[in-house]
């Protein structure tokens, strides 16, 4: 049913319908209207949860962690300095392999300190063992919702679901909303292989020592490397039911016969989408990495066949090194007979516009050879000191 | 002082022990040191809770000697996290059996550093959310997983190795954190110390926390020998000697009040529980000094026993010299 909805109503009215047993979290912006319009809908009588309010978002993580592994469905979102400071339980949820979904509204991390979108919060966690999937619009945020828990709860992988903060948790948009008997038939009750039970007690989190460190680790990146085809299968398996694509791990957009291809995530695409009319007939694709772990390899090169030209653009960095998501491209595409050259902008950072002619301003910037590996674009130096330019 | 034997036969405590066997949720065979405290608190709160709970430990030296994967010594479900979440792992597991209509009780295990320290915030989170957990505190104050670092229970004066006794220091400089004061503002419906020395006393604690619905907290003294410096032997010996100075104090709260000590007939002099001990032996040098902080420990083992009311002037079968002794085998009419 068609609804005109904010991101975060629209998101929180998807994961009610996933029936989550618990939700746990803290306030954050901009997550906070997520979790206000879940306890509202508890409020209301539309979700029978148990909703636990925690201290903080260390505590958040720590809740839906103890709930899942007594063999509840749960949930949880944050943002930001939210998502940091979960950290430490989010590798432990998932080296315990166990499924849940978070719902991370990209906020830039602190200091200086910013409401305001960018990746760098999620990007800093890519190491933590979850799926991490980004959503380019509302409507993809909430049928990714649905997917996630179908995903993780097949995998016993932990889902990060990341959608733009401001951009899209707090812009209205016409939504699809699926139906409950959609949600139902895609996804089913909930049953956790090692639910903590007094009928047949098992032990959790039990202190491994170098004899098995490492095999537990293959077994988790394997789990990941597999987790691929379940993210596919999810997408095509939603949109037989829903009549909607997410874009299953790298959406393909534009010339067949691209020479020149630009890859993103989350929220620029849409941006980057409508830029693209005027490029109408010229060899150009867009490429929207959906999913960033695992690290689709694979599909990427296979996008890149033929591709002369590769303008990778993300919401973070690494100081010091450069790009995230560009370095993790060009390693994979090292392994190419005739890889693209890489050309590698950070942009939108800490809530930056990005207009609509970022495209043409980026199409020029890359026209000549890229003088450094990475760079981060808009940079207005005049507003820094000399020294600091 | 009467023993069992004197006053019960020994096919009326077999016969005792085939009516009510008791559970063994950590079995033997794990690896803690000889003599561990924690070890022997665990077992015994476990014994008293009976099989049909769900543990969520944090991570200390319980957690490490009692999994060694792909072993465990655990005879209930049992999940260990991290180490400053387990209030909030617990509370998790709590809304979980909840949301599921199951009725077995959450319990929490945390060390002093995981309860006092680094875990303190999602134990107050715990406890004012009203989840039915109960939380129980083994209490041997310091870092013992990580070699004997002082924490906020490390009583004034001890030496720890981030502590240490020199020219310029006699040991931790800061009090012990009043930690059940700190549980009683959140006015739970039930909060209480009570120590290794006292398995009868512990066992009662546990039973009376695990037939009530909401948060509970037990916070159980453990001696540590390793860190203590005490041989493994004596760790009940030296553990009763905290209680009967009245440096470890018995009590019980409800809602926020006191409505139960465990009284001193006699109170011992500190120095008798301080000199069984490594870690107080700077306080027996000729250092003017160390005259001073026996004295500064003696003050608040007496502070203990008079805010309390401890002191009582008659012997009593519940005292802290007979409570256990009495009790043990719960055949005194």
């Amino acid at each position: 049913m068609q609804q005109a909805l904010e991101g975060s109503q629209a998101i929180a009215k998807t994961v009610a319908q996933c029936r989550p047993q618990v939700v746990a979290a803290y306030p954050i912006t901009p997550q906070t209207h997520i979790v206000e319009n879940i306890s509202k809908l508890i409020a209301d009588g539309v979700l029978d949860c148990e909703m636990v309010s925690v201290e903080s978002e260390f505590s958040a993580a720590s809740v839906v962690l103890g709930a899942v592994a007594a063999g509840s469905r749960s949930y949880t979102a944050t943002s930001s300095q939210g998502l940091l400071l979960m950290a430490e339980v989010l590798y432990n949820i998932a080296g315990m392999r166990l499924p849940m979904v978070l719902t991370c509204a990209n906020r830039a991390v602190s200091a200086p300190i910013s409401i305001w979108n960018d990746h760098q919060d999620s990007m800093a966690v890519r190491d933590a063992g979850w799926i991490q999937l980004y959503c380019s619009s509302n409507q993809e945020a909430v049928d990714t919702t649905v997917q996630a828990f179908r995903i993780s709860e097949r995998t016993e992988l932990p889902v990060m679901v990341c959608v733009d903060g401001f951009t899209l948790t707090h812009t209205l948009e016409i939504i699809d909303l699926p139906e409950q008997k959609q949600v139902d038939a895609f996804l089913p009750s909930f049953h956790f292989s090692r639910t903590l039970d007094p009928q047949q007690p098992i032990t959790l989190g039990t202190l491994v020592t170098p004899d098995y460190f490492t095999e537990i680790r293959h077994a988790h990146h394997r789990a990941m490397l597999k987790a691929a085809d379940e993210i596919v299968a999810a997408d095509k398996d939603w949109q037989a039911i829903s009549g909607r694509a997410s874009g299953g791990l790298i959406r393909e957009e534009g010339a067949k016969h691209a020479d020149t291809a630009i890859l993103a995530i989350g929220s620029v695409l849409g941006t980057l989408r409508e830029a693209m009319a005027q490029y109408e007939g010229e060899k150009i694709k867009l490429l929207t990495l959906r999913c960033f772990r695992p690290f689709p390899e694979d599909e990427l090169r296979r996008m890149c066949k033929g591709v002369k030209k590769l303008i990778v653009l993300e919401r973070a960095l690494s100081p010091g090194a450069g790009g995230i998501i560009g370095a993790e491209v060009r390693a994979a595409l090292s392994r190419m007979a005739q890889p693209p050259e890489v050309y590698n902008y950070a942009a939108g950072l800490g809530g930056r516009d990005m207009p609509l002619d970022l495209l043409e301003r980026i199409l020029k910037a890359s026209s000549k050879p890229a003088r450094d590996a990475f760079s981060i674009f808009d940079v207005q130096l005049q507003k820094l000191p000399a020294g600091e330019r | 002082m009467t023993t069992p034997s004197e006053t019960i036969e020994i096919k009326d405590i077999e016969r005792l022990r085939a009516i009510e066997p008791r559970f063994r949720g950590l079995e033997s065979g794990h690896r803690a040191c000889q003599g561990c405290g924690e070890a022997l608190g665990a077992r015994l709160v476990l014994q008293a809770a009976g099989p049909d709970v769900v543990v969520a430990n944090a991570t200390g030296c319980l957690e490490v000697f009692s999994t060694p994967w792909p072993q465990s010594a655990w005879r209930v479900p049992w999940i260990h996290s991290v180490f400053e979440n387990a209030a909030a792992v617990a509370s998790g597991i709590e809304a979980a059996l909840k949301a599921q209509g199951r009725q077995s009780k959450v319990l929490a295990f945390g060390g002093d550093g995981g309860t006092f320290d680094i875990g303190f915030q999602a134990v107050s989170g715990m406890l004012e959310r009203n989840h039915n957990v109960l939380y129980v505190c083994f209490d041997n104050e310091a870092y013992m997983n990580t070699g004997i670092q002082r924490s906020s229970s490390t009583p004034h004066a001890a030496r720890t190795t981030t502590s240490p006794p020199g020219k310029a220091r006699m040991g931790k400089r800061h009090l012990k954190k009043d930690l059940v004061s700190i549980i009683a503002a959140h006015h739970v419906p039930y909060a209480a110390s009570t120590s290794v020395a006292y398995p009868a006393d512990l066992r009662k604690k546990v039973r009376r926390a695990i037939d009530i619905e909401g948060p509970t907290f037990l916070l159980v003294h453990c001696p540590c020998p390793l860190g203590w410096g005490h041989d493994g032997a004596l760790t009940i010996e030296i553990a009763r000697l905290a209680v009967q100075t009245g440096l470890f104090p018995i009590i019980e709260l409800e809602r926020g009040e006191v409505t139960e000590v465990m009284p001193l007939h006699k109170p011992r002099p500190v120095v008798d529980y301080l000199k069984t001990q490594g870690r107080f032996r700077h306080l027996f040098s000729d250092d003017p000094r160390a005259l001073e902080e026996r004295e500064h420990l003696q003050a608040l083992a007496d502070h203990n026993i008079s805010t309390y009311g401890l002191a009582i002037d008659h012997a009593d079968p519940l005292d802290s010299e007979e409570a256990d002794t009495v009790r043990r085998g719960g055949l005194v009419s």
